[in-house]
């Protein structure tokens, strides 16, 4: 290793790949460890779905920025990444939730987020497998899905074109200003370094507030067109915002071989990536709560993956607390796709001293801090 | 002795045991395009359609009276 790198990036998920890719964009040298594979962490464990979200404006901000990047970035990317405009349907089960699809339309409206209603007899022509007596839904026609570990590879490998150099099998252990110390016992060095390795970062920041949170999936053989839009209940927010120990909401994908993706579900707590059964059984039956049909597709496969959780369901994004040049890029609980592209570019922005395009106050890590005491 | 059932297999009436597996009534059959290998649920090389759903494992599927299987070439 005998160039200084720029940057060193820890991690090659999802965040990492893209801050690779935005920073060597802007000729910035930038060396990439991974300690496993690039994707081996929730980027290849989750579901791929680039959405705008209205839970908080800060949370819409980062994901409207985002979608708006992945969209600039479709016509380069290959027909592998499996990028789809397939919309998110937001579907509601009584009137309470119908209610809320116009608060959800208005949200989005104000905001000039593309979004339409839908009554149950446009639902049920939009979707027919969902269960007939849904009350409507919202649909989000510029939201998408993809296929995130081969989105990663690629920010990688435009990176690499540009100089960028990427380690795999390089554990880092140890994290100080200007350098990092791998397994190996090797040190490297950079003048900045960016922390994006998801829930590790708790082994590299012993105080960082993360919580690993538990997810599982399930994927189908070929059903095509069975279901053709992302599809998730509205009671998803209340799954991924509320902090219950478990939690399951439904949340389904086509995928462009024709598998049904089904998901989803929430735990925290020591937790082992071996298949919890009743979680997985409530999830699949709330699956078929939704989508009676779901009961007899052939499910192939199932995994868990883990989320990296915050307190206040934003990402850290910025210096980490206590240090000047090494940046947190984590804490993306289940927004990791889609604000990988809006994370990278105001890590970037901020490397370069560049005025960021959405305020950086809201994901700060320094917003976590304890106040000072007297 | 278990009871004989009727099936239908691509369209044909095909006598079977009633408690004989699909994949298992297929094979006597001669029907030549399923591939079942481990007899187990977890190769796919036995997915048939059946009652118009797709995929289903042959192996793992108990023969029922009036069952309409339809077996394609993948």
């Amino acid at each position: 290793m005998s160039t200084r790198a720029d940057v060193i990036i820890i991690g090659a998920g999802i965040v990492g790949a893209a801050c690779a890719d935005a920073l060597s964009r802007e000729d910035v040298n930038v060396t990439v460890l991974e300690a496993t594979i690039a994707g081996s962490g929730a980027t290849g464990a989750g579901m791929g779905h680039i959405v705008v979200m209205d839970d908080s404006e800060a949370q819409f901000a980062l994901t409207n920025y985002s979608s708006k990047l992945w969209r600039e970035l479709v016509p380069e990317l290959p027909r592998e990444v499996e990028y789809e405009r397939r919309g998110t349907l937001w579907v509601a089960a009584d009137e309470e939730e119908f209610r809320a699809v116009y608060d959800k339309a208005a949200y989005y409206g104000e905001r000039h987020v593309s979004a339409e209603i839908l009554n149950d007899r446009q639902l049920r022509e939009a979707e027919p497998n969902l269960r007939p007596d849904l009350v409507g839904a919202l649909l989000v026609p510029d939201d998408a899905v993809l296929y995130a570990p081969v989105a990663a590879d690629w920010f990688l490998g435009r990176a690499r074109q540009r100089g960028a150099t990427i380690h795999y099998n390089a554990h880092v252990v140890n994290v100080a200003e200007g350098s990092v110390q791998l397994a190996d016992g090797r040190t490297l060095s950079a003048d900045r370094i960016v922390c994006a390795n998801g829930i590790a970062a708790t082994a590299l920041f012993p105080d960082l507030r993360v919580r690993p949170r538990k997810g599982h999936l399930a994927i189908t053989d070929r059903y095509p067109d069975f279901v053709r839009h992302q599809i998730v209940e509205l009671g998803y927010l209340k799954s991924a915002h509320g902090h219950s120990n478990e939690s399951v909401a439904f949340n389904v994908q086509p995928r462009a071989t024709g598998q049904v993706l089904i998901g989803s579900s929430r735990q925290y707590g020591e937790q082992g990536s071996q298949i919890d059964a009743p979680v997985l059984s409530r999830m699949l039956s709330r699956a078929i709560e939704y989508m009676p049909n779901l009961r007899h597709l052939s499910v192939i496969r199932t995994w868990t993956g883990f989320r990296a959780s915050t307190e206040d369901s934003l990402p850290l994004l910025g210096p980490a607390p206590g240090f000047k040049d090494v940046y947190l890029a984590t804490g993306h609980e289940g927004l990791g796709i889609t604000t990988s592209t809006g994370s990278a570019a105001l890590i970037t922005d901020m490397l370069l001293g560049r005025q960021p395009s959405i305020p950086l106050e809201p994901y700060l890590p320094s917003r976590t801090a304890e106040p000072a005491h007297a | 002795m278990p009871d004989t059932i009727f099936i239908r297999v691509n369209g044909v009436p095909v006598s079977v045991s009633a408690e004989s597996t699909l994949a298992a009534a297929l094979l006597a059959g001669n029907a030549p395009t399923i591939r079942p290998l481990c007899g187990m649920g977890i190769c796919f090389g036995c997915r048939v359609r059946v009652d118009g759903i797709k995929h289903v494992k042959s192996c793992q599927t108990i023969c029922r009276p009036d069952m309409q299987v339809e077996v394609d070439e993948f």
